[in-house]
């Protein structure tokens, strides 16, 4: 993957530091003299992506004997990883805004794992805003929902044991991350980070400990793990392979039959086949 | 009111106290008896009995009451010319006594008062490197002759200059010559060529920026629409996200008009409509950094979600087909079994679903123009029958097979096209004979002859 930081990784380190440090180096970039060097200080890296993979969706079982008219379901929304590791490291809060029938429908999630829980009664659309810290990215993201309580065969009663399970699979892709995000996740479960071919002096990421001390961010654990929902790509892929493959003869076939076509009223031999 | 007043009739019509006269006039009118009225009327009959019109009003030529109004063809000058020409005109003359009074459109004649300056005053204020006093005098001159209508008078200048240019160097005169002349400066200062001085280097921009305007093609619209609206977007939450520092960045910028200019000027630029300095610091880095698979739109955002890209991307691609084509390549999809949008969407995954899709529009295509050109062969074919010596061998044309192109019956009949290959190598002649064809084809033809 081509990049040209290697240039300007002197200047790595007085980047590195607090997110104040970095905003107030912004903020006295004064006039555009040049255009290449306004991102200098942040230092992106070039034609890299970091993409970090996501579920999120509801969990919603129903309350039975305890459910009443404005209070029959009690769900949960949440944005996880794939594989159920802590996304605190690149999320800082994730915002869900809910139906403005509720109390306070604007829920701020601050710390992993970024889910809310709710009872009522009503489907309606969730719309999750995703902030990021600031040495990944300033631009929020918005994610959009819909809260699922009923199953889809209306057959029989519902269970208060069985949720209604709806989630979807997502990556967020960060283009031409700083090198200090780089940096900092490069090693970490949650976030898909390309090989560098020459790993140029990026500072070592943090070790990954101080469990005990910090709240556990991931969802490994979680009560409502059992119900996650498995992706897997190679599912998919295995079956675009195969279409592939198959328009593809298709269209050798035709072509061949154009040919064959176009050979005979020009009075000159068809060209060897395809 | 006018009509009437030029024919001289009066304003206000007369009341008709005519009835009187036209009764015993009546009597003498009457039918003859014997026929009823109804019938008489039919052969012509009398003449109505009451007039329909009020006779009254009409061809009544009255003295009109101002006087006696005639039209004369009379010589008249303008104060407007100056040099005394006669032009003759009709004139409304009322009692003999025509008009008095200038030529009524002689007091459109304005001028503009252009500064005259006298050579002291040029040696003192008004020496100017790129200009000669012949050719500051002969600006004014033209100045004066033509009311400040600078595109006239950058045609007839000698020198070739721009009209910009002629402009600044007027307008800078005047403003010399003014602040010079007053006896303070504050009674100057209100007046506008003081206020606001000609500024040539914006003139130049701004012109050039309307001509760029005026001159996109629809395609650099819709370019400039997009970046415009990510560049809103990114103004709006860095808006968000910073308040107090830009407080900060407004009151140093000086620089904001110029680099306001320069951005508009750039490439694909975007109008900075907020002094934001940041904001079109992000653009016009933006603006360089192209190239890339993701479209520029998206790698502004540096944070997007996939599934928006493949999006993007599909529309991309399909953006030359028509609806109903994308409708058959959903179709398609599902046929083949795959998710029209891929539950599992990481980056592979996406890159095998829009080739996939891109195959597809490949393979539409072509059986289109598959279709079509069986559809000359055809039509050839029939032509072609007068000629047509039967050849028992020359059997099955690949192309009338397969007409039907029903994905779920992928008929891998191909074969056979390639046998007949051979056969149809050796005799080289055209004359050929149209077989019956293996399945039925969905398009009407013409019955053959040899089938």
């Amino acid at each position: 993957m081509p990049h040209t930081s290697s240039a300007r990784k002197h200047g790595g380190d007085q980047s590195e530091g607090s997110g104040s440090v970095l905003k107030s180096q912004r903020a006295k970039m004064g006039g555009i003299a040049n255009d290449s060097e306004k991102k200098g200080s942040s230092k992106r890296l070039k034609d890299v992506e970091i993409s970090v993979p996501i579920v999120y969706g509801t969990v919603s079982f129903w309350l039975g004997k305890r459910a009443s008219e404005y209070n029959s379901h009690k769900w949960t929304v949440y944005v996880r990883g794939t594989t159920n590791e802590d996304l605190g490291v690149v999320i800082r809060r994730a915002v869900f805004q809910l139906h403005t029938s509720f109390n306070n429908p604007t829920r701020v999630v601050d710390s992993p794992p970024f889910e809310l829980s709710e009872s009522g009664w009503g489907e309606f659309e969730i719309a999750i805003t995703l902030y990021f810290h600031s040495d990944v990215c300033d631009k929020q993201l918005d994610l959009y929902h819909h809260l699922k309580l009923y199953p889809e065969d209306d057959s029989g009663p519902q269970s208060t044991k069985k949720p209604v399970v709806v989630e979807s699979y997502d990556e967020i892709v960060f283009s031409e991350p700083s090198e200090s995000f780089f940096a900092r996740v490069q090693n970490h479960p949650a976030v898909i980070v390309p090989r560098l071919p020459a790993t140029f002096n990026l500072p070592p990421p943090a070790p990954i400990d101080n469990v005990n001390e910090k709240k556990k961010g991931d969802t490994k654990d979680h009560t409502l793990s059992q119900w996650f929902m498995t992706f897997s790509e190679a599912d998919e892929l295995l079956k675009l392979a195969a279409a592939r493959q198959q328009v593809q003869a298709y269209i050798v076939k035709l072509r061949r039959q154009m040919s064959l076509i176009d050979g005979q009223p020009q009075q000159s031999l068809p060209t060897s086949g395809h | 009111m006018d009509a009437k007043d030029i024919l001289g009739l009066p304003k206000t019509s007369f009341p008709a106290p005519q009835e009187k006269k036209s009764r015993p006039q009546k009597d003498s009118q009457r039918k003859p008896d014997g026929i009823s009225r109804e019938v008489y009327a039919l052969t012509g009959g009398l003449a109505p009995i009451m007039p329909a019109i009020d006779v009254s009003h009409l061809k009544k030529r009255t003295q009109s009451e101002k006087g006696k109004v005639t039209w004369q063809w009379l010589p008249f000058t303008s104060s407007a010319r100056k040099d005394n020409l006669q032009l003759y005109h009709w004139v409304r003359v009322v009692n003999g006594v025509p008009p008095t009074g200038d030529y009524s459109f002689a007091k459109y004649n304005k001028s503009v008062d252009i500064i005259k300056y006298t050579d002291e005053e040029y040696e003192k204020y008004l020496t100017d490197p790129m200009w000669t006093k012949e050719e500051t005098d002969q600006l004014f001159d033209l100045c004066e002759r033509f009311d400040l209508r600078f595109i006239v008078i950058a045609d007839r200048f000698p020198s070739s200059r721009t009209v910009e240019e002629l402009k600044n160097r007027y307008y800078s005169v005047s403003r010399a010559i003014i602040v010079a002349r007053a006896p303070s400066p504050a009674d100057v200062a209100g007046h506008p060529l003081v206020k606001e001085p000609y500024n040539v280097s914006q003139e130049v921009e701004r012109k050039r920026a309307l001509s760029m305007v005026l001159s996109q093609t629809k395609q650099q619209e819709r370019k400039d629409a997009e970046v415009l609206a990510e560049a809103k977007r990114i103004t709006e939450s860095r808006m968000l996200a910073k308040g107090a520092e830009e407080a900060e960045l407004r009151a140093a910028s000086g620089v904001a008009p110029e680099s306001t200019e320069r951005v508009t000027t750039a490439a694909e630029s975007v109008s900075p409509s907020s002094n934001n300095q940041q904001q079109s610091g992000v653009v016009a880095t933006t603006a360089t950094a192209d190239a890339s698979s993701t479209p520029a739109s998206l790698r502004m955002l540096r944070v997007y979600l996939r599934t928006t890209v493949l999006e993007q991307m599909v529309q991309a691609a399909s953006s030359s087909a028509g609806l109903r084509t994308i409708k058959r390549v959903d179709q398609f999809l599902q046929d083949l079994g795959v998710n029209i949008k891929p539950k599992v969407p990481t980056k592979a995954v996406c890159a095998e679903h829009l080739e996939l899709r891109k195959e597809i529009l490949t393979l539409l295509n072509l059986q289109k123009q598959l279709q079509y050109k069986e559809a000359e062969s055809s039509s050839h074919r029939d032509s072609s029958y007068a000629e047509a010596a039967s050849t028992p061998k020359r059997l099955h044309r690949g192309g009338d097979q397969d007409r039907s192109f029903i994905p779920s019956s992928i008929n891998f009949g191909g074969e056979r096209v390639g046998k007949r290959e051979h056969k149809r190598k050796v005799p080289g002649r055209f004359s050929d004979v149209p077989p019956s064809p293996p399945q039925s084809s969905k398009r009407p033809r013409k019955l053959k002859a040899s089938d």
